[in-house]
């Protein structure tokens, strides 16, 4: 049984009211008519694909074709190794009909594919003043992140773990820092390889995720987009219920220092001579 | 800034010992490397990983569903021109072989490019021989224009050129590179080179890095598996591949693995490889360099193209036909080598789909007509 989250629980970006947290992708399936199933098991809102890959001209074999209706079109820049291609390429997706939403990925490195902050952080202010609604994929860098935000992003999406790796919150403790600090919504983007993973992340407060290869690369992708729909919104429900305190160690339910009782315990009595 | 010096110090008999010597022990421990070194790619190439074929195949699939998915990028090759002053002797274009030659004119490569468009596909690599006063950068860039619009990736395989030359192709909406080394074995190299202007190894040798500062997005390197021992020829492609990876980390890198096969009356490969050597030299080039694409050519057959998908496989050629003006009933006659698998756009399409995995026809939107961004 799906978990449902808070009735007055949802992710609002560029104006739209997400009740899903959990983002999936369109890179790497072994057949693409595979999407709506995915998109369905995992009950996702938002998709994200490479404009790269899309060709109007395909007929029935677009990529385009197979994301159903209702869901947000998150195009990105996968390929864009500077700003201005990014910027290019956003335009591009906008006057191809895949919307005004874009996720800007900036990586000129082909051996570890991580992302350039500064380019990013010139490609979202260009793409923001144009109005898009920009979510930058970026690493969980503070001052990027403050660059992004005063960029004008709508979201920032900090890797967990390098991209296509499947190896987890690698990152964890710089994305608790982006998610103290930032006002902005923190999705987790790339690394994340089981639904345990980004259960993690989103009872740390992650905002959400964006899962792709651990989906399209699963044995059964659609079960697997059902997995991690449910494991999102069991964290997102576990933030918002207030886990207990992580402890080094254990802790006794009767305290030792319980005898001081509420008042902290009389003051000491002067004692006659 | 060259590749040379490093690739001279490969061939000093050092590196041979290592890949031929490493033990079983040196191959487990190259398995289990988070991320392979040199060390471990010796290894991984040795006669003693040949018994942990499995072991090799496994993790290469592994790391290549990881990085690229299930999917295969097609391609096709245009040969716009056999003319060719070369006298490379295990080629069909060596001049002094008698064929018919022919070139196409820039229209007649557009006709040509319609046809090939017209099954579907959108990567596109230009082919010539090497006779520059013929078929020199202006032509190339002629055809690359007029071929741009239906090819969203137009790549070159032609002679090596200088740097302004390949920055007038890419001016010309040409993205991508393919240069084979032939051998990095510099003495074998010359006389297999004995006349033309390929003569001119360091020339050859550095032209894949002097396109990656021209722009191009995608180079794509290999020997010309058979003319030398092919361990160490596959040590030298992967270490040029990481050279070029750390000066130009932006381009996409690739790997081809072209294997000579012996023929009834043609030139003999001096180092045939078997099935299993180009297994073992594949999945070993895929654990080295997760990310680099890998491109298996028609030169092999069907069932072994098949059975290759998912080791690391991630470019495939298809309705492939070597001939000059081949895909609109050009002159018969004029192919560069036999190919093995003549299977069409559709037949390879069905044939990876059987196998779970997705063909890619358009991997690159090209920019140059967009709006320049103010970035």
């Amino acid at each position: 049984m799906t978990t449902t989250p808070e009735p007055d629980d949802f992710l609002e970006i560029g104006g739209t009211r997400l009740q899903s947290r959990l983002f999936v992708g369109t890179g790497k399936f072994g057949d693409d008519a595979l999407i709506p199933a995915v998109c369905e098991a995992s009950g996702a809102q938002v998709i994200t694909m490479a404009l790269r890959r899309v060709d109007l001209d395909a007929g029935p074999a677009n990529l385009m074709g197979h994301i159903p209706a209702h869901m947000v079109r998150l195009p990105n820049t996968s390929g864009a190794r500077t700003a201005d291609e990014a910027v290019r390429i956003a335009r591009l997706a906008r006057a191809m009909g895949c919307g005004h939403w874009i996720k800007i990925e900036v990586v000129a490195d082909s051996r570890h594919l991580l992302p350039d902050g500064y380019a990013t952080a010139r490609a979202t202010e260009t793409l923001a003043r144009e109005g898009f609604v920009v979510l930058p994929y970026m690493n969980p860098d503070l001052y990027v992140a403050r660059s992004l935000a005063d960029a004008g992003a709508a979201a920032v999406m900090p890797l967990g773990a390098p991209i296509g790796t499947n190896r987890g919150l690698r990152t964890r403790e710089m994305i608790a820092v982006l998610i103290e600090d930032l006002a902005l919504p923190v999705i987790v983007d790339a690394g994340i390889g089981r639904p345990s993973q980004a259960c993690e992340a989103m009872e740390m407060g992650a905002a959400a995720c964006l899962v792709n290869t651990a989906i399209a690369t699963a044995a059964d992708p659609v079960g697997m987009a059902r997995a991690f729909g449910r494991a999102v919104a069991a964290g997102r429900e576990a933030f918002l219920s207030g886990p207990g305190a992580v402890r080094a160690r254990a802790s006794a339910s009767s305290p030792l220092t319980g005898f001081l009782g509420q008042d902290g315990g009389r003051a000491p009595q002067e004692v006659a001579p | 800034m060259s590749f040379a010096p490093a690739c001279a110090a490969l061939h000093d008999g050092e590196t041979a010992r290592a890949i031929e010597t490493a033990d079983e022990a040196a191959v487990l421990r190259a398995l289990d490397a988070p991320a392979p070194g040199p060390h471990d790619l010796a290894a991984l190439l040795s006669p003693a990983a040949a018994a942990h074929l499995e072991a090799l195949a496994r993790r290469a699939h592994e790391t290549t569903v990881r990085h690229f998915g299930r999917t295969i990028q097609l391609f096709t090759p245009l040969y716009l021109s056999n003319h060719c002053t070369n006298g490379c002797v295990y080629c069909g274009f060596n001049s002094a072989n008698r064929i018919p030659r022919a070139q196409l004119t820039p229209p007649q490569a557009l006709e040509e490019g319609r046809a090939i468009a017209a099954t579907g596909l959108r990567q596109l690599l230009l082919l010539t021989g090497e006779a520059p006063a013929r078929a020199g950068t202006d032509y190339i860039a002629a055809c690359a224009r007029l071929l741009r619009p239906l090819f969203p990736s137009l790549a070159v395989e032609v002679h090596a050129l200088s740097e302004d030359d390949y920055r007038v192709l890419v001016r010309a909406g040409v993205d991508g590179m393919t240069m084979f080394q032939e051998t990095y074995d510099r003495t074998l190299y010359a006389t297999l080179h004995p006349r033309g202007p390929k003569r001119d190894y360091a020339w050859r040798l550095d032209a894949p890095q002097r396109a990656c500062r021209a722009g191009m997005r995608t180079v794509n390197i290999g020997a010309l598996l058979g003319l030398a021992p092919w361990r160490l020829e596959v040590f030298a492609t992967a270490m040029h591949a990481r050279y070029l990876q750390r000066h130009h980390p932006g381009v996409d890198l690739a790997i081809s693995l072209p294997r000579m096969r012996p023929h009834a009356g043609a030139w003999q490969p001096a180092h045939p490889l078997t099935d299993s050597d180009l297994v073992q030299a594949m999945t070993a080039l895929r654990l080295f360099l997760p990310q680099a694409g890998i491109t298996i050519s028609t030169r092999e057959s069907p069932t072994l193209r098949d059975n290759l998908v998912p080791l690391g496989v991630t470019r495939m050629s298809a309705g492939v036909s070597t001939a000059v003006g081949g895909h609109t009933g050009g002159e018969a006659g004029t192919g560069q080598f036999e190919i093995s698998d003549p299977r069409g756009v559709q037949d390879m399409c069905a044939a990876l789909r059987r196998r779970g995995y997705q063909p890619v026809f358009k991997d690159w939107e090209p920019l140059a007509d967009a709006a320049p961004g103010a970035a």
